[in-house]
């Protein structure tokens, strides 16, 4: 990894190691998110996604190697820029008997957000929420809970999104929403966001990079122009098949 | 850098520590059962002990029961009781509503989580205890608050030590998920026979005695009953019960920390369910 590139990173994971009991999570993988790129964390159940992100936000401690977002070292510092960074996740819901305006209010004020009310009306005209702000959170739908959610990722302008599977559960069309949005939030803030996703199609159309994982180990990293070259493939799902199943090196060695 | 980070780690926002209270507030207010639990019990205790009281001085001949000391016993026990129930149920809410993720990847420090959980105990407390208190008045002509700074220097010391407790509690739950739940409701009645809430120390064996003393409840317990039946306050008494408080709060700090760290290290925040 180039050392100029890491110290610029918005996020930067160094020979990261997690372990336990023993067994890795994730094995000594080391890759640099340059500011306002979009990669996709893919892999296939227990690739070590998740624990990467949860280390990444400060949630668990790494074995061996370093994390650095925005120039903090995690999780140590974490304290230094959890107020620029915020996260969406389907495993992680908002207090259901709290209305909608009552969440975000509450996690405005955790985040410091000026002028919420403000903030809190324009975020719930942009994702649809209007009309389900005095609503109990536990009584809207799938989707309108992930609007919810995605509202409460946006409230404090993050410079840094991590996303862990922000569609699941979704309908297409609300799928196809979220990630419009998403696209649009990028372009209008410069933010870097990092998704782990299984949706292929998610992950050719939001990210500029991708990052394959298995058993711990980063497998391949590239842009997804670059992959489906490489492996001669004409979609994602189809790459991450053959490095799912192993066919990658041997389709590359006989190319 | 680590002076950065420990600066940054050590703020301490009242912003935040507002945010909590807010959060809990609204879904205290969202809720009646929520509300209703929390008079029911005191009261169903303090009429049983008072009856039980009257009972005991007038085929006893107890002297004790015309002083109050059962009525007084179970509503400070409620104190202690109640004060870690209040935290330790607020700090279950964030992990039945499965939003410890959002709290633990917010700017908000451990210690200010910590504040908000303390408020939210002693409002819960009030509003569980004044009703309780002013029904031991009409039933039993037993006034609590006629205690005085009696009462002030109990509460302190109860309400400290329900939060050690209370503080020890969350980092199990922190640390082993929803398998430790049962000790959040299950935890304080070990200090029931332990700090002699409706009987003196001396009735205890002797070598549990030593134990019992070690305890601050059993300071403010046996103060009461030195209050209530000879009419003395025993300021030692308190002064001795704080002393062990600030121990027991520094061990329950430390321990927080210790299994808060553990359970980053097991990665157990990011599935702090069963």
């Amino acid at each position: 990894m180039d050392a100029a590139a890491t110290d610029t990173a918005a996020i930067a994971v160094k020979d990261l190691v997690k372990r336990y009991k023993g067994v890795a999570a994730v094995d000594g993988i080391s890759f640099a998110l340059p500011t306002g790129s979009v990669t996709g964390l893919l892999g296939g159940n227990g690739a070590g996604k998740t624990t990467t992100i949860a280390m990444i936000m400060g949630l668990v401690t790494p074995t061996a190697g370093t994390v650095s977002v925005l120039g903090a070292a995690m999780p140590g510092q974490r304290y230094r820029v959890l107020h620029r960074m915020n996260f969406e996740s389907p495993y992680v819901d908002m207090p259901m008997r709290l209305t909608v305006r009552q969440n975000l209010s509450v996690f405005a004020q955790l985040y410091g957000v000026p002028q919420a009310k403000e903030r809190i009306a324009a975020l719930a005209g942009e994702l649809d929420l209007t009309e389900f702000l005095d609503r109990p959170t536990g009584k809207l739908s799938a989707g309108q809970k992930t609007r919810v959610s995605l509202a409460k990722s946006l409230l404090n302008e993050p410079e840094i999104l991590l996303l862990d599977e922000p569609t699941a559960s979704l309908d297409p069309d609300t799928a196809d929403w979220v990630r419009a949005r998403l696209e649009r939030y990028r372009k209008e803030t410069g933010a870097t966001i990092l998704l782990a996703s299984h949706n292929m199609n998610e992950v050719e159309r939001l990210c500029d990079r991708v990052i394959i994982m298995k058993r711990g180990r980063i497998e391949d990293d590239d842009t997804p122009d670059g992959l489906l070259a490489r492996y001669g493939r004409q979609t994602l799902e189809d790459v991450f098949l053959d490095v799912a199943r192993g066919r990658g090196e041997a389709r590359e060695v006989a190319r | 850098m680590s002076t950065a980070a420990s600066d940054a780690s050590l703020d301490f926002s009242v912003r935040r520590v507002g945010a909590m209270v807010r959060r809990y507030w609204y879904l205290l207010i969202s809720s009646w059962p929520r509300i209703l639990d929390l008079i029911y019990w005191p009261t169903v205790q303090m009429l049983m002990w008072g009856f039980l009281q009257l009972y005991v001085s007038k085929n006893a001949g107890f002297a004790a029961g015309a002083a109050g000391t059962f009525i007084g016993a179970v509503l400070l026990w409620d104190i202690l009781f109640r004060g870690q129930l209040g935290f330790s149920i607020s700090f279950l809410e964030e992990m039945w509503a499965r939003n410890l993720g959002n709290l633990m990847m917010s700017p908000l420090r451990p210690t200010e989580f910590i504040a908000a959980l303390m408020i939210m105990s002693i409002v819960r407390l009030a509003i569980g205890m004044i009703p309780v208190s002013l029904l031991a008045i009409a039933f039993f002509g037993f006034n609590l608050w006629a205690l005085g700074l009696a009462l002030v220097a109990f509460f302190v010391n109860l309400i400290l030590t329900s939060w050690a407790i209370g503080i020890f509690v969350a980092g199990l739950l922190l640390r082993n998920g929803m398998g430790a739940e049962s000790m959040a409701w299950t935890i304080m009645f070990l200090f029931l026979p332990l700090t002699c809430v409706y009987y003196p120390v001396a009735v205890l064996p002797h070598w549990l005695q030593y134990v019992a003393w070690c305890l601050p409840p059993t300071y403010v317990f046996e103060g009461m009953r030195a209050l209530l039946i000879d009419h003395v306050f025993r300021g030692d008494l308190m002064l001795e019960a704080f002393a062990f408080n600030a121990v027991l709060f520094s061990l329950a700090a430390y321990a927080f920390v210790r299994l808060l760290a553990s359970a980053r290290a097991h990665g157990a925040l990011v599935q702090a369910g069963e």
